[in-house]
Parts: C-alpha cells; sequence; structure tokens
C-alpha cells in the first residue's frame, strides 16, 4: 500500500522584495487510491505545494518532509521523484520546440520504466488513450504543446498520466479553463487511472465543479500557506454554497475569492 | 508610405552577447520602421573589387571583419594562397556535368564580385575553377567532398549553374585538416529550384573562410543550407542577388560551436526585383568558454524591388557560462512599396521550465537537455529536403551533443 506523506512543510521563495514564506506548515497524508480535493484562493499556495512536491528549484523547503512510502522525497531530483512514482500535471504545460509528442512520450516511458517499451504495444497503447481523450491521432507528431490550446494542453497532460502510470498524481487546477465537455473527458482519464493502477490523486482546484465529475475522499480548503479546515465531500459542498469569506475572515485576509461555478 | 524611405535598423549595440540566467527565448520583433534611423554604413554602398590589392590590410576594424580574431587569418587575407584544384571526390549522375574550368570561362564572374579581402585573395589565387551544372528537370543530388585539404593555406573556385527549369540538390562537404579561402558562385537560371548545402566539419584546428554569391533568376528558387559544426574558425558569408522578378531565397543555417570554436556567418540578401521573395532562418548552439557564434543578417530592399516579401530571424541557445552569440539584424528599405519586411533575433539559456517539464516526466537531465537541444537544432535539419544527409546531421549532432552537453 503507497503512501505520500507531507509533514509541517514549510516553503519560501526569492522574490525581488526579499525571502518571502509561502507555505507555513502543511500537513497532509495521501494513500493509494484516495482522492484529495485541495480547494483554495488565488495565492493560497496551491501550486507552491504541487512544484514543491515535484521538485522544482525555485521553491525552497526551509522545512518539514516529504516521504514516498518511507522515502525521502526531498533528498531526490526531480526526474528520480518521477521515476519514484510522482506525476504532476501542471497548471500551465511548457511548449518545447522540436520535440515531437510520440518521441517524447517514449523517452519519458523509456525513462519511467528503465527500459524501452515493447513497439508494438507500446504504439497501440498510445493510440487508444488518444483516443480516450478524444485526441486527434496528428497530436502524436506535433511538438509538445507548441500551438496546442488550453484544453489540448490539458488532455496531453492527463494522455501522460495514464501512459506513465505514477503512483500519485498531483493535478494543478487540470480544470481552470476547460469546457464542460473537456472538462467531462479529462475527468474520465483520472477516474480511468484511478481504476487501472490504484492511483492517489491530490487534486487541485480553485472551483468545485469538478467534483462532480471526480468524487474526493476529502477537501482540504488551502488558506495563507496552511489547510484551514478538512473533511469530506460535503464540505466542497459548503464552499460552493459559503465561498471562501470565512475562511479569509478568519486568518484575516480580505481578498475574497468566490469558487463558485466558473 | 509613398515616399521612398532609407532605413537602417539595428538593435542597441552590435549584439545580444550573454542573456542574463533564466531567461526564455523572448524574442525582439518588428517590422520595417520600428527601429528608426540609425547612422551606420549601409550595405548597398559595399566596396567590392577582384583584385586583392584593392583592399586595405586587414586590421579587425572593418565593419566585415570586426567579429572575427582576424589574427588567426592573416595567412587568408594576406598571405599567398596554394590555387591548385582541391583535392575532391564528387559523385556523378544523369542530369548534372563536374569539371574543372579555366580562369577566363565564361561561367566565371556571373554571380560574385568579393566585397572583402580573403575573397579577393582567393578569387586573385585560384587556378581552376569546379563548375558544376545541373541540366535537367529530374531532381539530382551530387555531393562534392572535400577532405584533408593539408594544413597550408590554399584557394579554391566553385561555380554551381542550375539550367533553365533544373532541380538539384548540392552539397559541399568538408572534413579533416583545412585552412582554405574560397569562392562560390550559384547562378539559378530562369524557373530553376536548386539547393546548395556547404556542410563543415573540419578537424579542431581548421579555418574555412568562404564567400557564396548567389545570382537568381527569374522565378527561380534557391534553398541555401550552411552547416557549421567543426574547425576552429569557420566563416561563411551568403550573399544572394535577387536580380529578376519572381526570385525566391531560403537562407538556412544551423552551428554548434563549442569551447574556443569561432563560427560566424555574415548573410546578405540584395532585393533587386519586384515580387521577390526572401527568408532567413539560422539557428545556433553554443556550449563552452570562448564559444562564439556571430551572425550578421543584413537585408537590403533597392527601389526597384516594390512587392518584396522578406523575412529574417536568428536564435542562438547558451549552454554554458562563458560562451557569447552575437546577432546582428540590419534592414535597409528604400521602397514604401513592399509586401511586408521583418526580422527578430533571440539569444538566451536553456529555458529551465523546460528542463523541469521534461525532468518531472522522469526523463535524466542531460537526457532533458539533449532532446532540447536536439528540437531546437532539427527545424533546420529538418529542411535540407535530403533524407539522406538529413540524417547523417541528426547523427552529427546527436555526437556534438553526446560529448558536449554531457561533460558540460
Ligand atoms: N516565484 C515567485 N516569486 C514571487 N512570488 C511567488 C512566486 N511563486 C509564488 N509566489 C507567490 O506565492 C503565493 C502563492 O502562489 P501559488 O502557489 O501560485 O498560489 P495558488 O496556486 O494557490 O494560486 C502568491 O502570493 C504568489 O504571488
Ligand atoms: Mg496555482
Amino acid at each position: 500500500m503507497s503512501v505520500l506523506e507531507v509533514k509541517d512543510l514549510r516553503v519560501s521563495v526569492e522574490t525581488e522584495q526579499g525571502t518571502k514564506e509561502i507555505l507555513k506548515g502543511v500537513d497532509l497524508v495521501v494513500n493509494e487510491g484516495e482522492i484529495h480535493a485541495i480547494m483554495g484562493p488565488n495565492g493560497s499556495g496551491k501550486s507552491t505545494l504541487a512544484y514543491t512536491i515535484a521538485g522544482h528549484p525555485k521553491y525552497h523547503v526551509e522545512g518539514g518532509t516529504i516521504t514516498l512510502d518511507g522515502e525521502n522525497v526531498l533528498a531526490m531530483t526531480v526526474d528520480a521523484r518521477a521515476r519514484a512514482g510522482l506525476f504532476l500535471a501542471m497548471q500551465y504545460p511548457v511548449e518545447i520546440p522540436g520535440v515531437a509528442v510520440t518521441n517524447f512520450l517514449r523517452t519519458a516511458k523509456t525513462a519511467i520504466d528503465g527500459v524501452q517499451p515493447s513497439i508494438r504495444t507500446w504504439s497501440k497503447e498510445v493510440t487508444e488513450a488518444m483516443k480516450n481523450l478524444r485526441m486527434d491521432p496528428s497530436f502524436k507528431d506535433r511538438n509538445v504543446n507548441e500551438g496546442f490550446s488550453g484544453g489540448e494542453k490539458k488532455r496531453n497532460e492527463i494522455l501522460q498520466l495514464e501512459l506513465l502510470k505514477p503512483k500519485f498524481a498531483i493535478l494543478d487546477e487540470t480544470d481552470s479553463g476547460l469546457d464542460v465537455d473537456a472538462l467531462k473527458i479529462v475527468s474520465e482519464g483520472v477516474n480511468r487511472a484511478k481504476a487501472n493502477t490504484g492511483l492517489g490523486v491530490l487534486l487541485i482546484t480553485h472551483y468545485t465543479r469538478i467534483l462532480r465529475y471526480i468524487t474526493p475522499d476529502f477537501v482540504h480548503v488551502f488558506v495563507d500557506g496552511r489547510i484551514a479546515e478538512q473533511g469530506g465531500p460535503e464540505l466542497a459542498d459548503r464552499l460552493e454554497n459559503e465561498g471562501y469569506d470565512r475562511f479569509l475572515t478568519e486568518s484575516g485576509l480580505a481578498d475574497a475569492t468566490s469558487p463558485s461555478q466558473a | 508610405m509613398s515616399a521612398p524611405v532609407t532605413l537602417v535598423t539595428s538593435p542597441a549595440g552590435s549584439g545580444i552577447p550573454n542573456s542574463p540566467d533564466h531567461s526564455r527565448l523572448g524574442s525582439k520583433q518588428h517590422s520595417d520602421g520600428g527601429w528608426g534611423l540609425v547612422p551606420v554604413q549601409v550595405r548597398s554602398a559595399r566596396f567590392s573589387s577582384f583584385e586583392i590589392d584593392d583592399f586595405e590590410a586587414v586590421t579587425g576594424q572593418e565593419l566585415e571583419w570586426k567579429h572575427s580574431p582576424v589574427a588567426k587569418l592573416t595567412p587568408l587575407t594576406g598571405g599567398e594562397l596554394d590555387g591548385s584544384p582541391l583535392p575532391i571526390e564528387a559523385s556523378n549522375a544523369a542530369g548534372l556535368r563536374i569539371e574543372w574550368i579555366d580562369r577566363d570561362d565564361q561561367r566565371i564572374g556571373r554571380a560574385g564580385k568579393p566585397e572583402e579581402r580573403a575573397s579577393a585573395n582567393a578569387w586573385s589565387s585560384f587556378q581552376k575553377a569546379l563548375a558544376i551544372t545541373i541540366t535537367g528537370e529530374e531532381p539530382v543530388e551530387v555531393v562534392v567532398n572535400r577532405t584533408a585539404l593539408g594544413t597550408a593555406p590554399r584557394a579554391a573556385h566553385t561555380v554551381i549553374v542550375a539550367e533553365h527549369h533544373s532541380r538539384g540538390i548540392v552539397v559541399l562537404q568538408g572534413s579533416g585538416e583545412a585552412l582554405l579561402s574560397e569562392n562560390v558562385e550559384i547562378v539559378l537560371e530562369e524557373g530553376a529550384e536548386l539547393t546548395v548545402v556547404t556542410v563543415q566539419e573540419w578537424d579542431d584546428d581548421a579555418i574555412h573562410l568562404a564567400s557564396h554569391f548567389a545570382e537568381i533568376g527569374r522565378d527561380a528558387r534557391l534553398r541555401h543550407v550552411v552547416v557549421s559544426l567543426g574547425g576552429s574558425v569557420v566563416r561563411i558569408n551568403p550573399s544572394t542577388h535577387l536580380s529578376s522578378e519572381g526570385g525566391d531565397v531560403e537562407l538556412f543555417g544551423l552551428y554548434f560551436a563549442d569551447t574556443g570554436q569561432h563560427l560566424e556567418q555574415q548573410i546578405f540578401v540584395n532585393h533587386d526585383a519586384p515580387n521577390t521573395k526572401s527568408r532567413v532562418n539560422y539557428k545556433g548552439a553554443l556550449q563552452g568558454v570562448g564559444a562564439h557564434t556571430v551572425w550578421v543578417g543584413d537585408v537590403l530592399i533597392r527601389p526597384t524591388a516594390a512587392g518584396t516579401d522578406s523575412y529574417e530571424q536568428n536564435r542562438n541557445l547558451l549552454l554554458t557560462d562563458g560562451a557569447r552569440a552575437d546577432s546582428v539584424p540590419n534592414l535597409e528599405i528604400e521602397t514604401g512599396d513592399i509586401a511586408g519586411a521583418g526580422h527578430a533575433s533571440a539569444s538566451g539559456r536553456f529555458d529551465d521550465e523546460q528542463l523541469f517539464y521534461l525532468q518531472a516526466r522522469g526523463i535524466s537531465e542531460d537526457d532533458a537537455r539533449r532532446l532540447v537541444v536536439r528540437g531546437f537544432l532539427s527545424e533546420i535539419v529538418q529542411k535540407i529536403g535530403s533524407p539522406a544527409l538529413e540524417a547523417r546531421l541528426q547523427e552529427a549532432i546527436e555526437a556534438e551533443l553526446l560529448v558536449d552537453v554531457a561533460s558540460r
């Protein structure tokens, strides 16, 4: 049984005004097969948590631990974390000019598995996964994310999730900017991955609407670099009705953004 | 714009040296007129002559030499050159002729006239010129191998003629030792479609200076590709004259400079007839202390060139500290009646976000770097149009990457 554990995580970034503390002690335990929704207003530190787990060099860990099945994730390079079974679906996937999707996928799969995937089954698997995500086969020959629309980029992230088969996936606002059809397609992909591989998910979102398609086991409200409250799926319903205002007032923050329907 | 204007544009300073860390490959772009008037010597007024003695000794102050390590080049810019025919190997095929021709042959001097001293020195010194004539409408490919040219200074002259409506690819490949100054004349007659590729994979201490002159006939299309990977100093200056209506040039280049290498290219596109088109795209990777690349792109749109459509760009990827990429686009527009003219130039570090993205998919840092550089340069390789050569060059780039990026 795999488990991803975050304990008292404190993280800062360097800004022009000096060091800025963003995460102020985050505790989180995600077990295999569990879906945890992390909801919070803009600027509360959700992406910082995602990037820190993935190992982005911009974020400095000031204290706390991250472990995957007891292994110290913080001691691993970015690529080692991915090979250990962590996956980050990015809020803003990066364009890689001159690198075709098919070449990229094969290279990543080979790196993760440590061996080249079998030519015959692999290309079938890719074709099938793309079909499920309603991606045109021509995407294989295009350069990674280059000229993709917002929705296409997000589908491409879920495509990688399904093909690379990690233990834990962090989805950073994968739902943002998707129309309802794309939202359903992407949600189906996440649900499929969970059904097929027992994936554990950290579902970061600003809105509640994706939770109609992906049912969370736990909901955490993220405010000002901390988890302000947690509960079951019913907490999402409360957020939908009440907004983040209550938490923002409690933490002394004025700038309230609502998580209501987009 | 109704009245003709003369504009010379140039980015601040003479180049864009080491951009700061973490910079994404941003680009500066603008169309005609964006940067206003800058008083520098215009390309249209540059001196030219066949005689070496018409040029002053090279000091390194001259516009055309100021980026180059001129001290290393004295044997070619000032000294005596061996003008005997180069030892070459060339493939032959139906639809083309290859022969050595005398200095007084009519074909010589049709496309070019030297604009600097090394070029004039080579012109004054060669004994026989290699003439390659493409005759047929069925596409042909010819590969000319120049290997082991020795360490004594030499001169060479090549004339490539694509007869009217002929089609072909001419590949000039250099490897081994060389201390060479050469002129290559390229003539495209009416409706011809020609690709010329010059590949420099010389030994580490080789020096190669080349001026290519292309004369583009009516409705003819030239694709010209410069690939510079090996050599101590390699300077390839392609100059194209769009002298007849409907002419079209695509000038591509890729270069990969390692520690101590100087790879330079000065491009000139001379729009001199109506409805002519040019596209320039050069990409370079630099790696190691003292790796230096220079790209100068002069585009001139003369009053006679109404309806010109022109765009040039240069991009450089700096893989390590201590490397320097100079990138100098210049646009001179002498008519208000153009279809389009613009340029872009960008030199930057590895995009760390690209590396992060690839690493976050399990790909090691070295492999990620290789993937990014390969992707960056392959855009140019894919344009060559000769599958065999494209595959070989992909491998050559691969080899550069294995040595270089890994031992960074
Ligand atoms: N590289 C950075 N430089 C400066 N401030 C940053 C940087 N990254 C994040 N921040 C700041 O940290 C806070 C949290 O950002 P982020 O984690 O992106 O929040 P969220 O994803 O919840 O919207 C914000 O105030 C943001 O401006
Ligand atoms: Mg965010």
